[in-house]
Parts: C-alpha cells; sequence; structure tokens
C-alpha cells in the first residue's frame, strides 16, 4: 500500500516548519512519528500535498524538571516516557499510560506530541494528561502559549490548536507529597487502543482523601475529567468500599457513549465504573507508599 | 518532484538510493536493495511483519517513509545469520516448528530479537508483551512463544 504523493520539507527549526503552515495551510501536514499520519494517508483519508517532517528537530526530544514540573518535548517518544525515571517518580500517570499505548514497535517511534495532536478519542495519554492537570504548549507564528488540558480536547479529533500552530511541549505538574496515581485501561485486543481508559490522582491525608481527580479516554467522542466520581471520593475514607461508591457514578454525564461492535455504549460505561474502581483503589495505595 | 537521495547503512552495508518521498522504508528496501525478506502485511502498522531495527529500534518499516531513515543503520532478517549460520532465534524457529505459512516469521524473529537484546530472561509474559506487535494468522503463537524461550535459554548459554 502506497499514498498518494506529496511533497516532502525535512524542516530545520520550528520556526521553518511554522513558517511552511503559514504557507501551505491545510493542505501540510506535520509528521513526528507518523505513526497514525501515514497509516490514513495511504487509507486516503487524508490527503496532504506536503509533509513537513519535524521528526529531525532534536530540541523537540527530552524530558526534564523545570521547578514544580516536568516539561516533555513533543517528539519525546512513548517508549521514552514509558522508561523515564524522572516521570516515574514526579509524574508516573503520564508514563504509566506511555507504557501500555500500542506495542513496541508503535512505543518506538510514536510520539506524545503527535498523538496528542491526532487527538484519538481512544488515545491513552489523553486521561493522563486531564488527570494531571498538565498544560499543553502551542508555538504559533506570534509565539508561545499555554493550554490547559481541560481545555484542549474538543471533540473526536479536534483539539484547540490553530492549524498554524505546533504542539511543542507537555508540562506536568510533580506529585505533591501524599498523592498517588494509576492509569489503567481495557485495551481492545487487536488494535491496542482503550476501549475504555481511567486516569486517578488522589491525595490522602490521615485516612482521608482530600482530593481527586479522575479523568476517562475511550467512553466519549473526547476524553472528559469526572466532575461527578471527583465530588463523589473527596472527604470520604481512603477505603475500597468508598471508592467503589463513588467510581460507581462513573460516565453519568454522558450522554453518547462511543459505541462500535466490539463494545456498546452500555458495556463502556460498565467499564467505566469498573476502571474507575480499580484505578482509584490502585492510586490510594500509591498515596500509601 | 525529483527524487531525494538518502544514505543509509543496511546489514552493515552502505547505500546511497534515490527515493521518492511516499516509498515507506520496507518499499525501498525490499524493491531498490532486493531485500524482500521483511513482508508488507497489512501496510498500515498493525501487522510488524516488516518489523526492522533502524538505529537499534524495533520498527513497523511499512509506515516509515524512507526518508526519513536518511543517515540511520539498518538491520533486517537477512543481517541476523552469520557467515551462514542462522541465528539462535532464527534455529530455534526451526527446531520448535514455528512456522507455518511463513509470512510473519521475519518480522516475528526480528521482534524475538529485539526483546532479547533488552530481556534475555524473560518470563512468557514478557514474551507476548515482546511479541505484541506481530500478528500470525496460522498458528496460535503457542511454538512461537515455546521458540522464543529456547532460543533465550541457548543465548544465556544455561
Amino acid at each position: 500500500m502506497i499514498p498518494a504523493p506529496f511533497d516532502y520539507v525535512q524542516a530545520r527549526s520550528l520556526e521553518e516548519a511554522i513558517s511552511l503552515l503559514q504557507r501551505h495551510g491545510e493542505e501540510a501536514k506535520l509528521l513526528a512519528g507518523g505513526h497514525s499520519l501515514i497509516p490514513m494517508m495511504k487509507l486516503r483519508l487524508v490527503r496532504p500535498s506536503l509533509l513537513v517532517d519535524i521528526g529531525g528537530l532534536e530540541e523537540l526530544r527530552y524530558i526534564r524538571e523545570e521547578g514544580e514540573e516536568v516539561a516533555i518535548g513533543a517528539l519525546a517518544l512513548h517508549s521514552d516516557v514509558a522508561r523515564s525515571p524522572l516521570l516515574r517518580e514526579k509524574a508516573p500517570l503520564l508514563a504509566q499510560a506511555a507504557s501500555v499505548i500500542g506495542d513496541v514497535q508503535v512505543r518506538n517511534r510514536g510520539t506524545i506530541g503527535g498523538s496528542l495532536a491526532h487527538a484519538d478519542p481512544a488515545a491513552d495519554y489523553p486521561a493522563a494528561v486531564l488527570a494531571s492537570e498538565a498544560t499543553l504548549v502551542a508555538q504559533g507564528p506570534v509565539g508561545r502559549r499555554a493550554i490547559p488540558a481541560r481545555e484542549y480536547f474538543l471533540g473526536p479529533f479536534t483539539t484547540a490548536l490553530e492549524p498554524e500552530e505546533v504542539l511543542v511541549e507537555v508540562r506536568v505538574p510533580a506529585l505533591a507529597p501524599g498523592t498517588g496515581a494509576a492509569y489503567l485501561k481495557f485495551p481492545h485486543p487487536a488494535s491496542g487502543f482503550a476501549v475504555v481508559g481511567c486516569a486517578a490522582l488522589v491525595t490522602v491525608r490521615g485516612g482521608e482523601v482530600t482530593g481527586a481527580r479522575v479523568a476517562f479516554t475511550g467512553v466519549a467522542g473526547s476524553p472528559f475529567r469526572d466532575d461527578g466520581v471527583e465530588g463523589a471520593v473527596v472527604g470520604r475514607p481512603a477505603e475500597a468500599e468508598a471508592m467503589a461508591e463513588a467510581a460507581a457514578l462513573a460516565a453519568q454525564a454522558v450522554d453518547y457513549p462511543l459505541s462500535d461492535v466490539f463494545a456498546s455504549g452500555r458495556y463502556r460505561v460498565h467499564l467505566a465504573k469498573v476502571f474507575a474502581r480499580r484505578a482509584l483503589a490502585e492510586a490510594v495505595a500509591a498515596a500509601a507508599s | 518532484m525529483p527524487k531525494r537521495l538518502i544514505n543509509l547503512t543496511v546489514n552493515g552495508e552502505a547505500y546511497e538510493v534515490a527515493v521518492e518521498p511516499w516509498w515507506s522504508l520496507l518499499y525501498t528496501v525490499r524493491e531498490e536493495l532486493g531485500l524482500t525478506g521483511s513482508k508488507e502485511g497489512c501496510g498500515t502498522g498493525d501487522c510488524g511483519a516488516c518489523s526492522m531495527l533502524v538505529d537499534g529500534r524495533l520498527v513497523t518499516s511499512c509506515i516509515m517513509l524512507a526518508v526519513e531513515a536518511d543517515g540511520c543503520q539498518v538491520t533486517t532478517i537477512e543481517g541476523l545469520a552469520t557467515d551462514g549460520n542462522l541465528h539462535p532465534v532464527q534455529q530455534a524457529f526451526v527446531e520448535k516448528g514455528a512456522v507455518q505459512c511463513g509470512y510473519c516469521i521475519p518480522g516475528m524473529v526480528m521482534a524475538a530479537y529485539d526483546l532479547l537484546r533488552r530481556n534475555p530472561n524473560p518470563t512468557l509474559e514478557e514474551v507476548r508483551l515482546g511479541l505484541a506487535g506481530n500478528l500470525c494468522r496460522c498458528t496460535g503463537y503457542a511454538k512461537i512463544y515455546e521458540a522464543v524461550l529456547a532460543a533465550a535459554e541457548r543465548m544465556r548459554g544455561d
């Protein structure tokens, strides 16, 4: 299978990539790892006339601590994110999500920026960045701007990025003391995408849950924070029964869950409850350790 | 549009190739370099039959553009045997009868080779995860996993 012909430019700088996007508009697409874009081009789901390859911009491939945050460059590979000792310690949701993306080959080429810019509603990172309250940094012709995760995902394959912007960095707040986190998914047995994925981040003080963030991917057209579960868990004892009661409220605000031949909408909502319970329990256990 | 010249090293040999931007690394290696061991199964990065090592990383070469491999070190299935002797992973696949139609096997062997470099003593579960990106529609995988575990044992010299 061969994609339709296109022109190709290897960008030598971020500025060059942005100016090419300005000049060619919707006709141009950025190429990072290409693991969503190239298959879509082969299947003729998209047909850009120009690929702007930013894969060689090594300055966008890093994972480093900056104050109270961990900054992840957009070209960090899933395998970089999964293995990073810094992320495992300070922002474990990102590392956990990365470690269960696709398979070895996907993790060796796919990038965090590419995945988040593509915004597949069944991707793993979105739940992790939402529950982490990460910030997505975009650079465009007039400079950089920071987009809170909660304002970033607008719909299936649709984000707050402007056509001339490049997602350059993900900034993740470091876990506060007494806080634990867990990302768990039910993978599609063939594709590895999340049928349902749940990220939970829980702060426990004196045996009581004082803060909770719960986010889902795969359940609806956009990933989302679940205020219902979060509200029900805060103020409760950090014990299995309370977690289960709160998890039973999962996905209540979802009017139109995703539905396909593999998993109906009702089944997805059921899985959301199951995975919320398990993720909350794991997050509480991690907070205690 | 003119073709682009790329330089890459495949199984230790340096090549300069003129490629179209839309050619995959797999297509280029098979059609231009004549190394047809790597297979195209799905063409969309799902089946793993085209797996190769690029700069030491296992990748699906059907969805990597040849232009992206400019300057890279590539190892294909043809690069594993030395002096006519099969690599222990290949030998174990033969001995365990892990091959039926054979189409997925180059990718399976590359994934197993990559796994055993990173983890010389994998559990069965780790073998399954290491080969999760490689689909076989004949065997049911049992003998493939047996072969990988046997190769691991032999390579460790147990």
